[in-house]
């Protein structure tokens, strides 16, 4: 059944004229009513001469340009918005032009990509965009033909009126839908009528990407501009003497500036740059925070976890009775490193700062952050700085923060030229804002039946925050339950890492989950559908998930693997909630010759109606690679505030002969679309953990996997079919 | 500094540079071509990907000084049209995410199938380890090499 949309009038712009105009249906980011409608001429929208950020156009020509406002970084978003749009519209894709909008605070609101957050919060928006410009081009033909517009028919780009035998493409109808009023209500699709939507539309910048266009930030260069590289100081350290001179003798060097605990080496291209950053002599004092090591963090998580004040993140019922009266109690801790983002494009951004001015351009996850911390910076109003955001070569929370661009407005404003900072991978693994390193410490109480009537949980993280997420299964489903967070203030910077917290969180707790479940003599899968029912029919507090999508996950991936079935596949099992979306995991693990093989990870994710099924499979396969590479490798230690582990030779990345084959479902659960970005990745730690677990008897409770003692004699194999 | 006239995608380019620059800041500062990418800067994720001679070869830890007379081919070169069959798998099959390191994988592939036009599986696997792809699309440049291999 089609929705009726309600819309207030005042969102309405009063249509301003009909010169050679194409018809412009802006998409109301603010609110979920209707569109705004303006007309600007042809030339402008297909020339792009002007920002019209947050339209939808169409030309005359019957061409289509739909500004996608989220920086891209390999989400799909800048085809998967598009994609909603013209859906509604019922567009000829093949006419359909992308265009990657400008930061606009105006025209859009949550112009980021974070929190796997676009689709949820756009998806009713771009449909009313979609369908307020067809029923303005229906209302267009039916004048024109002098017919009733219920008669009226759109298909593929094409209006057309069957009685009359008249049709005609959008693009002969804007210039008469351009005057007209837009409706205060819109007619929404039934869900079954889709056409574009669901199916798999191809990435919209494949064939720049695959002929090497300038696509990315590092690819932008302009006449005049200069390079500059940084040398950053060590964690809790400042700068108390430098000597540059060696580094301004090299040749193709122009400057040395320093600002803040920063050197920069400024000059012509990027590679003297490098040499010149090897040759500054800079002797570092301590800034009075505290210069870290890996052992003082192992010694600080031990106190921290005896001692260390918490705060009380969810309290239910009574744990010191119920693990007092405990017929068994389990207990574990889990512990996870820092870690690097590490996006294949390093940081990088162009400035252009002239007077009270500020021109931006490069790669970001928040375009509005870096024009509100370059205002502040200068002193100057937000406004005075615009922000072109580049397609992003990879992300993963790195680009949330605006370090790096107002480094880049630092050096321009000193050197009073366009500038393009470039990191090099030693600056990105060096240069800070890691995944927090955490421990956790797990408590189960177990009744003579083996149900868990207690549950409690710490955590401790370098700078976390909350490192927990205490309304997350198995709260509601345990009637005493303890979740506390301890935060230690690290001079180490941390930011959000691909799915924050959970990343890790997930992994320890369906780890910790399958050993209580062990422990109480009940198969996994069966132990986590118990405590889920119990949720479901009888919720202690309120639990901050679906509890039957959750079920629903599990079960079907119990049913797409063959859960159980074959003894001689040995598998683990894990589901999680987060960012909306329902993720559950099963790794199998076959042993052949004695030697272990992940053959197989089976992944059942309910995300509501998938858009793209091409992007959300990436996302899903992307995650799990990205989750089984982090858990297996990823490790960045510190000596002395500095990392130890400074490139890709020591900081290792999954490679391709170290996936397995993965196998990817989804429920059909009726529900809109939630995002995709990281759901995928925090249950994959976890299903791998626990398969080992199965097939060797080892527990795992530390990442990176191939650097604990309990996997030194396991050679875990790794087969594609 | 120093004169290299270098043979690139099938025309001479002179540039003035040091002898130690890498190829990959010649070809990125000094001639704009930006296809081929900067990532780890020694020769352990692909991503800066070129030919020489026909050889898929590391252009970040090739001084402009070693290449000589050579031809070299980057991405912007691997075809006129961005029709070479690796490039049409790559489209075919919709490999990228953020696609920083296609560009990469993409010359990594064409020359390996260039020296074995008809590998199998296990082969592709050891060729394509060289480069990292950070956004995890290893099924798809897996698929999409055995594709071109069928296609050529």
């Amino acid at each position: 059944m089609a929705t009726l949309q309600k819309a207030s009038r005042r969102d309405f712009l009063k249509i301003a004229g009909t010169t050679a105009g194409g018809l412009v249906i802006g998409f109301n980011w603010f609110s979920c009513d209707s569109p705004k409608v303006e007309v600007i001429s042809t030339e402008e929208i297909l020339s792009s001469a002007k920002n019209f950020n947050s339209y939808l156009s169409i030309a005359p020509s019957g061409d289509v340009v739909i500004y996608s406002p989220n920086p891209e970084l390999g989400q799909n978003i800048k085809t998967s918005f598009p994609m909603v749009v013209a859906e509604e519209l019922d567009a000829d894709w093949s006419k359909v032009r992308v265009v990657q909008a400008n930061l606009d605070t105006e025209k859009y609101d949550r112009q980021l990509t974070g929190g796997s957050g676009a689709m949820p919060h756009s998806w009713e928006r771009l449909r009313k965009a979609g369908a307020t410009a067809k029923y303005l081009l229906v209302a267009a033909a039916a004048k024109t033909w002098n017919v009733p517009s219920e008669e009226i028919n759109v298909d593929n780009g094409i209006i057309s009126h069957k009685p009359s035998g008249k049709s005609g493409h959008f693009g002969e109808f804007v210039l008469e839908a351009s005057s007209m009023e837009a409706p205060e209500e819109v007619n929404l699709k039934d869900k079954k009528d889709f056409k574009i939507i669901g199916t798999p539309v191809k990435n919209v910048d494949s064939k720049e990407m695959y002929t090497g266009k300038p696509l990315y930030g590092l690819d932008f260069y302009r006449e005049g501009m200069l390079h500059a590289m940084i040398q950053r100081a060590p964690f809790g350290m400042k700068i108390k003497a430098l000597d540059d001179a060696g580094a301004r003798a090299v040749s193709g060097v122009t400057d040395v500036v320093t600002f803040g605990t920063s050197v920069a080496v400024v000059g012509t291209s990027t590679w003297p740059l490098m040499k010149a950053k090897k040759l500054l002599k800079i002797e570092y004092e301590p800034d009075g925070t505290t210069i870290e090591s890996s052992a003082d963090h192992d010694r600080i998580f031990s106190e921290l976890m005896a001692n260390g004040k918490s705060e009380v993140r969810r309290k239910d019922g009574n744990v010191d009775s119920a693990f007092k009266n405990a017929a068994k109690v389990v207990t574990a801790e889990y512990q996870c490193p820092f870690l690097a983002h590490s996006p294949m494009e390093p940081e990088n951004f162009f400035a252009h700062v002239q007077g009270d001015k500020v021109e931006l351009i490069g790669p970001t996850q928040t375009p509005d952050r870096a024009r509100q911390e370059t205002a502040r910076l200068l002193g100057i109003p937000p406004e005075n700085v615009t922000v072109e955001i580049t397609r992003l070569g990879g992300g993963f929370g790195r680009r949330l923060r605006a370090d790096y661009v107002v480094e880049a407005v630092e050096v321009s404003k000193a050197v009073n030229a366009p500038v393009k900072v470039t990191w090099s991978r030693e600056d990105e693994l060096t240069g800070g804002a890691y995944r927090p390193a955490v421990r956790y410490r797990f408590e189960a109480a177990l009744d003579e039946s083996g149900n868990m009537v207690g549950y409690k949980l710490r955590g401790v993280g370098m700078n976390a925050g909350n490192t927990t997420r205490e309304n997350n299964f198995p709260a509601a489903a345990v009637d005493n339950l303890l979740i506390e967070s301890v935060n230690y203030e690290s001079s180490i910077t941390t930011n959000a890492w691909r799915a924050p917290i959970t990343n890790f969180l997930a992994y320890a707790e369906q780890s910790f989950l399958d050993e209580v479940a062990l422990e109480a003599g009940k198969d996994p899968v069966q132990f986590r559908l118990e405590l889920l029912q119990r949720a479901k029919n009888n919720p202690v507090g309120q639990p901050g998930y679906d509890v039957d999508r959750m079920i629903g996950v599990v079960k079907m991936a119990a049913e797409k693997s063959n859960w159980g079935k074959n003894p001689n596949i040995k598998q683990g099992f894990s589901v999680y909630f987060s960012h909306r979306s329902y993720v559950a995991q099963v790794a199998d693990i076959v042993t052949e010759g004695g030697t272990p093989t992940l053959k197989k990870i089976t992944a059942v994710t309910d995300c509501g109606l998938v858009v793209n099924p091409t992007g959300a499979n990436h996302q899903v396969r992307g995650g799990i690679v990205d989750g089984m590479g982090h858990a297996m490798y990823g490790n960045l230690t510190f000596e002395n505030g500095l990392p130890k582990q400074k490139n890709f030779d020591t900081y290792r990345l999954i490679r391709l002969k170290e996936v397995p084959e993965i196998d990817v479902h989804y429920v059909d659960s009726g529900f809109d679309p939630t995002g995709l970005g990281e759901p995928a990745l925090p249950p994959t730690g976890g299903a791998i953990a626990n398969a080992i677990f199965s097939a060797t008897g080892r527990r795992l409770r530390s990442q990176p996997f191939i650097e604990q003692k309990e996997f030194s004699d396991i050679k875990l194999d790794i087969r594609r079919s | 500094m120093a004169n290299y006239n270098l043979k690139i995608n099938g025309k001479t380019h002179q540039v003035d540079v040091e002898d130690d620059t890498p190829l990959l800041w010649v070809l990125r500062d000094h001639l704009g071509l930006v296809g081929t990418k900067y990532s780890c800067g020694i020769a352990q994720c692909g991503a800066c990907t070129v030919h020489i001679n026909g050889n898929a070869t590391f252009s970040c830890v090739t001084p402009v000084s070693s290449v000589g007379n050579a031809e070299v081919t980057t991405i912007e070169g691997l075809s006129e049209n961005g029709d070479h069959p690796v490039q049409k798998a790559w489209e075919e099959v919709d490999v990228a995410q953020c696609g920083y390191c296609q560009a990469g994988q993409i010359m990594q592939a064409a020359s390996f199938l260039e020296n074995n036009p008809n590998p199998s599986m296990e082969e592709i696997d050891n060729a394509m380890n060289r480069n990292i792809c950070r956004c995890g699309t290893y099924h798809k440049i897996r698929e999409a090499v055995a594709l071109a291999a069928k296609t050529k």
